[in-house]
């Protein structure tokens, strides 16, 4: 699992990175959604990837109690870096919403999608 | 911990935060009423912010000062989201206060009615601002440099027009980017040490094994890069003067502060994540920000130089003042970090004031003319017709002589000439750098202080030659072509109360100095702030050698 989350990360933030640097809007565009894709799981994997362990919730906390056995943090999924993807896909997506409007009116008033306003002399 | 009013410390995020939200319900034809609440929100941030910097300056037992911590939720630390204030971030506030109300004052004339929901923008803004001086916990920074960012995404485009839409679309796809960079930093910091509390990631940072301590590194590496765009580190900072000369004037004003919330969060965190370490001025972090301050004001003196129009030299002024300030923090001494605050504040008030100020130079130009005139100036052409004019006194009009005593104020305050207060920052800064240790040692100086020395002092007269060549084009060489530009009164009162600011700041310095090293002592000695953070846990601190 953790190979095929890497190389994930790895190939959405590789992709999104190569757009980025391309000189179309769209292109830029779609770079900094894979690049957040990709900054969204690592986020998510820092909370270390496990299986089978319940979130840290007051029933789970309850059933690990009566089994007997002591209370472990580390049997729990970590909630924080949940929380944090969840923030973060949120600002994200507002602050893409927000590229879009610019990147269209950009290309309303320049009459080019080229990043800089004018197509580069041939 | 303060007793008295306790909720006062989240007043500075509330205030424009309510009043912003509340502003979006009125029609942008209501414009007095708007102009009004924001003016008065404003006016009570900076009364917040003057009592809270009393709060922690001479609060606390023992008047010595306090670190008043406000936790959201009431949940214990290190869980709960807080708020911490000390001096460095009461002083920041009172700052930010201090530029928003001319700033806004300014923009009443004409810009807000350059656009849609000014006043909101302008007060979310500020709460991004007061937030991310406010708070003690690493992804809440990173929430209110989102509100921030995003605020001042729409102040850039504020009034439209292709010039700003461009320059719009860099900044935004820049700072995306760096947003982007953050996080991940955050989530490597968040990875080793488990906690994103500021001063309980400081107590962890110490006892983090080998194994990990590669991983946080890199983290925090990752983490600085976001900062230092912010702050404009060369080579980070092209976007800045391009930014910055094609936004509207209100908001350049107000964007003078914003490149110091990077250096801000640069000087906190680095200071508290050393713990006050003896051996950090030989960190290769520190290194880095040493070398990059200094390129930064080679690249500044170079742009300053080299910039055609008003709006651009303003830009790399910033770009120098960046630079200054990060040369500074790489120095890493409790007397240059004083110095270095006074700089903030001082360089910081005179470029605002120069932002608004050139908007109402250029007013009257023709844009094209005047760029022409420096380069033909460059090239060595001369205006043939204007050796045959006879020579008559020309009457200097009222407007003119005003805008002419600011421009000039301006110029001896980014020069750092005396008598005003950039000289004094200059000063004590250079000062702390060369005189001998406390311990009366004569150690060694550097090669890189010369170096600073040297750029520091050839950037102020760059600055001032720059300054001198078009502060002779726009008063008493202008185009023919040029009208008198018509200024409002309360056009130019924000701007001469902005200059009257760094005036009471020379003559005040003996105190002002004393609150930045008490300031500074803070910053390089950051156990009482962890142990303030801390308190209420019950978490023993383990014994740290306090070092100066």
């Amino acid at each position: 699992m953790e190979l095929i989350l890497s190389l994930g990360i790895g190939i959405l933030a590789g992709s999104g990175v190569w757009l980025l640097l391309r000189p179309r809007t769209y292109q830029v565009i779609i770079g900094l959604g894979l690049l957040s894709y990709a900054v969204n799981l690592f986020i998510f994997s820092v909370g270390r990837l496990v299986t089978d362990s319940p979130p840290v919730t007051q029933t789970a906390v309850q059933t690990t109690a009566q089994a007997g056995t002591q209370i472990d943090p580390a049997a729990f999924a970590d909630p924080v870096p949940q929380a944090l993807v969840l923030t973060a896909i949120v600002i994200g997506f507002a602050t893409t919403a927000l590229f879009l409007v610019i990147l269209l009116a950009s290309r309303g008033l320049t009459g080019t999608d080229h990043v800089d306003g004018k197509e580069p002399d041939r | 911990m303060i007793s008295s009013p306790e909720h006062l410390v989240i007043a500075p995020v509330l205030i424009p935060f309510i009043a912003g939200v509340l502003l979006l319900f009125f029609d942008d034809r209501s414009r007095k009423l708007k102009a009004s609440v924001s003016v008065l929100s404003t006016v009570a941030l900076l009364v917040v912010s003057i009592v809270l910097l009393r709060i922690t300056h001479t609060g606390g037992n023992t008047n010595e000062g306090s670190i008043a911590v406000y936790l959201l939720g009431n949940w214990p630390p290190p869980f709960a989201i807080n708020l911490v204030l000390d001096r460095l971030s009461a002083m920041m506030l009172v700052l930010t206060a201090t530029l928003a109300l001319p700033t806004l004052i300014f923009s009443l004339a004409r810009w807000q009615k350059a656009g849609i929901h000014f006043h909101t923008l302008f007060l979310l803004l500020l709460m991004g601002l007061n937030g991310a001086f406010l708070t003690g916990d690493l992804f809440n920074l990173f929430v209110f440099f989102e509100v921030m960012l995003a605020a001042s995404y729409g102040l850039v485009l504020h009034g439209s027009g292709l010039l700003r839409v461009k320059a719009g679309l860099h900044y935004i796809a820049i700072n995306l980017v760096a947003s982007l960079l953050f996080l991940i930093g955050v989530a490597l910091i968040y990875g080793v040490t488990g906690t994103l509390n500021m001063a309980d990631l400081a107590l962890r940072i110490q006892q983090i094994d080998e194994a990990n301590r590669t991983m946080l590194e890199s983290g925090a590496a990752v983490l600085s890069v976001a900062f230092l765009i912010k702050a404009g580190m060369w080579p980070l900072s092209f976007w800045l003067p391009a930014t910055y000369a094609a936004a509207p004037a209100p908001s350049a004003a107000i964007f003078a502060i914003m490149s110091k919330v990077g250096i801000y969060v640069l000087l906190r965190l680095s200071l508290l994540f050393s713990g006050g370490a003896s051996d950090f001025a030989e960190n290769l972090w520190v290194q880095i920000l040493l070398y990059g301050g200094l390129a930064t004001i080679s690249f500044g003196t170079v742009g300053v130089l080299a910039s055609q129009t008003l709006g651009r030299f303003a830009g790399f002024s910033v770009l120098i003042s960046s630079g200054t300030l990060l040369a500074s923090t790489g120095l890493s001494q409790t007397g240059v970090t004083a110095g270095a605050l006074f700089y903030l504040v001082s360089s910081t008030l005179a470029i605002s004031a120069l932002f608004m100020l050139i908007e109402l130079i250029e007013r009257g130009q023709n844009m094209a003319a005047s760029v022409l005139a420096v380069t033909m100036e460059a090239f060595g052409y001369h205006d043939e017709e204007m050796e045959n004019e006879e020579i008559v006194g020309v009457a200097i009009p009222r407007t003119i002589a005003v805008l002419g005593t600011s421009f000039a104020a301006c110029a001896i305050l980014l020069a750092g000439l005396p008598p005003l207060s950039g000289f004094v920052a200059k000063f004590v800064i250079l000062n702390a750098l060369f005189s001998p240790d406390e311990s009366g040692q004569v150690h060694s100086i550097p090669a890189t202080s010369w170096w600073f020395l040297v750029l520091l002092v050839f950037s102020g007269l760059a600055t001032l030659i720059a300054m001198s060549r078009s502060g002779i084009r726009a008063f008493w060489a202008p185009p023919v072509d040029t009208a008198l530009p018509r200024v409002l009164l309360i056009e130019i009162v924000p701007v001469a109360a902005l200059l009257c600011m760094t005036l009471i700041l020379t003559l005040q310095a003996g105190p002002v100095m004393r609150f930045m090293e008490a300031t500074a002592t803070g910053l390089h000695t950051p156990q009482p702030y962890m142990e303030g953070v801390m308190k209420t846990s019950g978490m023993v601190l383990p014994p740290v050698e306090t070092t100066e």
